[in-house]
């Protein structure tokens, strides 16, 4: 039944298990296991470098950046200094706090909006056998895949007309195209796997649909749910296109578009300050990751086929 | 909203025309397949079941028309309003010039412009350089994440974190990288060669830009590749495997013979989503080089803002759009034509 949160599939686990006690230790085999190790310390260093070098990055002074690196600004640097973060919050023409509050409402309206609309929609789809579901379906996955550049130059004329650019609440709505189609298909997907005698017992009761919704089956999906709620945060937060598009002062800003815009003179970079808002913005999607790895892969590949 | 509902059942009819024809095959591949349609066994009287199928079915359409209408609005509606602003004169900058039918005008000046050629010459390059890079290093680290092995669970977290981060972020990440003196990759290659210990990578030379764009645009979109590849490792039955090492088959043939072809659905799903993602690049080059050096690395998607946003001519932007569109879905199209089941 929960198979849609399991994430790897646990099967061969016990063959596999006794294969490998069986398997004998040749010199070939130390030598292929050393490679093996040896392309994933490669493989989690590519992945993870990048974040230690614009963590460096941003501890260090303009000077010390523009001296380049060697001698005492090595790849561990004899002097660090916070700074950049300091700055980035305060010396700026803008505080980074009101992008980052910025992005955190749009994000979280949206997961919200995101999970009830995709909730009922996932659960008429899996339960209500509606006429034209698998049009409805091929149709929000179709969705999925539409242009994002080529639907700004339409909204934006919408927005202008309505007097909503350069405000953050569009936002929550437009989105939606990145959210809404993964959490539907996720959420449907698991909605037919809960057994169908769970509702019965509540309707024959006497409940309502919508109620046994609410009551039974929502519970029951929670893990479901709360995948597609750290997709949907994790898709909206990460949007640039619409942002950069649709919003021009500064304090309504969100963080992913705030960052292009510090360090940024006419004639230099300050990547101190620039990797500094990186580093902050980083943080939250990095915890998420880290805490809900198992949910964020079984959700991704849950969408595509089981 | 309300103004909206003419246009939006238009949207219905024209979006889905040229779209059914790969929408159903690629559908069908991924959706379960359904189950039998739970009988009233319940020994609930014949009646009320029906009542309740009618009425579940009501409850059914309210329930998905949330969806239906908010994605229409904001993928159908936009593209008949391209379509419209594509045949009229429709620019901003012009103050409130009327909004004249103009016939193909916009498209000839679109294809009469070498900047938008190029930038379409440009954008296949890189998603067919792309594509075939990412999916083969991308089934290399699902094949590596599928294997049983202390750390498994560190090296998919590791993974996975370029993948969650926004692109503005790996895009920042590979800018500093490059960067002639706050930078790494000069850095290490100067300890090879000390001519390459200063090279200029973003907007000056060309390549050496795109080199860029396509490592921070790769480091973070293979891990999904990897993903859902490994999805469709783990769902493979092991015995299958046993079945070939019986018959003597080696590890290659084993892959080739087995693994591939088994693998086909998730190949197909993640070819899609990478080439869509690929064929519409836009943020990485916004950030990383901003089109330069010259517009050199100006994608169609970034003309597209540009003309958009920029230029605010709408009419010329609305025909890149729908060739925009008209491209994802050819892409999305010849998969599902090649990939098809082939039983």
């Amino acid at each position: 039944m929960t198979s849609a949160v399991a994430d790897d599939v646990p099967v061969p686990a016990v063959a596999h298990r006794a294969a490998s006690r069986r398997r004998r230790f040749t010199t070939g085999k130390i030598v292929k296991e050393t490679l093996f190790y040896l392309a994933v310390v490669i493989v989690v260093l590519i992945a993870l470098f990048p974040f230690f070098w614009v963590l460096r990055t941003s501890l260090l002074s303009n000077s010390q950046i523009s001296a380049g690196v060697g001698g005492a600004n090595g790849i561990i640097p004899s002097h660090l200094s916070g700074a950049a973060y300091k700055d980035v919050f305060t010396n700026t023409s803008f505080s980074f706090l009101d992008p980052l509050l910025n992005s955190l409402i749009v994000s979280l309206a949206t997961t919200v909006v995101t999970i009830i609309v995709a909730s009922m929609a996932g659960y008429a789809l899996a339960r209500l056998r509606i006429r034209g579901a698998g049009a409805i379906l091929g149709f929000i996955l179709l969705a999925g895949f539409f242009p994002v550049l080529a639907m700004i130059g339409p909204l934006f004329l919408v927005l202008r007309y309505l007097g909503w650019l350069n405000s953050i609440w569009p936002l929550i709505i437009v989105y939606l195209v990145y959210t809404l189609p993964i959490a539907t298909w996720l959420l449907k997907n698991f909605f037919e796997q809960i057994p169908a005698e769970l509702e019965d017992a509540s309707l024959v009761d006497g409940a309502t649909r919508l109620q046994t919704l609410r009551k039974v089956v929502i519970p029951v999906a929670l893990p479901a749910v709360f995948t597609a709620a750290i997709l949907s945060f994790i898709l909206a937060w990460n949007d640039f296109t619409f942002a950069v598009s649709f919003l021009t002062s500064t304090s309504h800003f969100t963080a992913p578009l705030a960052i292009t815009t510090f360090g940024q003179s006419q004639y230099q970079t300050f990547y101190n300050l620039i990797d500094a808002a990186v580093v902050i913005i980083s943080i939250p999607i990095a915890l998420l990751v880290l805490f809900a790895q198992r949910r964020i892969v079984s959700g991704l590949t849950a969408g595509s086929f089981r | 909203m309300t103004a909206n509902t003419g246009p939006l059942r238009e949207g219905t009819g024209a979006d889905g025309r040229p779209a059914r024809a790969g929408r159903r095959s690629l559908v069908k591949r991924l959706t379960p397949p359904r189950k039998p349609p739970r009988s009233s066994k319940q020994g609930r009287p014949a009646a009320v079941g029906h009542a309740r199928e009618t009425g579940d079915r009501r409850l059914g359409y309210m329930l998905v028309a949330p969806v239906v209408i908010l994605l229409l609005a904001i993928t159908a509606y936009p593209l008949i309003y391209n379509v419209w602003n594509a045949f009229h004169f429709d620019n901003l900058s012009y103050g409130n010039l009327p909004h004249n039918f103009v016939g193909w005008k916009n498209f000839t000046t679109m294809f009469d412009s070498p900047q938008w050629v190029s930038a379409l010459e440009r954008t296949l390059v890189f998603t067919v350089v792309t594509i075939v890079f990412d999916m083969a290093v991308g089934m290399a680290l699902a094949l590596m994440m599928h294997r049983r092995f202390r750390g498994r669970g560190f090296l998919r977290a590791s993974i996975l974190v370029p993948w969650a981060m926004p692109t503005v972020v790996s895009a920042v990440l590979w800018k500093t990288m490059f960067d002639p003196s706050a930078g790494f990759v000069d850095y290490i290659l100067g300890a090879f060669h000390p001519a390459w210990s200063s090279l200029a990578w973003l907007n000056i030379s060309v390549w050496r830009s795109w080199v860029a764009i396509f490592i921070a645009d790769s480091w973070k979109n293979i891990p999904f590749v990897a993903i859902l590849l490994l999805a469709g490792l783990q769902v493979i039955p092991n015995d299958v495997y046993e079945a070939a090492r019986m018959d003597g088959a080696s590890a290659w043939q084993s892959f080739t013979r087995v693994t591939l072809p088994m693998l086909k659905p998730a190949i197909s799903v993640a070819l899609i989503f990478r080439t869509l993602q690929a064929l519409l690049v836009f943020d990485v080059i916004y950030i990383m080089t901003d089109g330069g050096p010259g517009n050199s690395t100006e994608s169609l998607s970034f003309q597209n803002y540009n003309t958009f946003i920029i230029n605010t001519d709408f009419g010329l932007g609305g025909a890149m759009a729908i060739i925009l569109v008209l491209l994802a879905l050819a892409v999305s199209f010849v998969y599902v034509r090649v990939f098809r089941p082939s039983t």
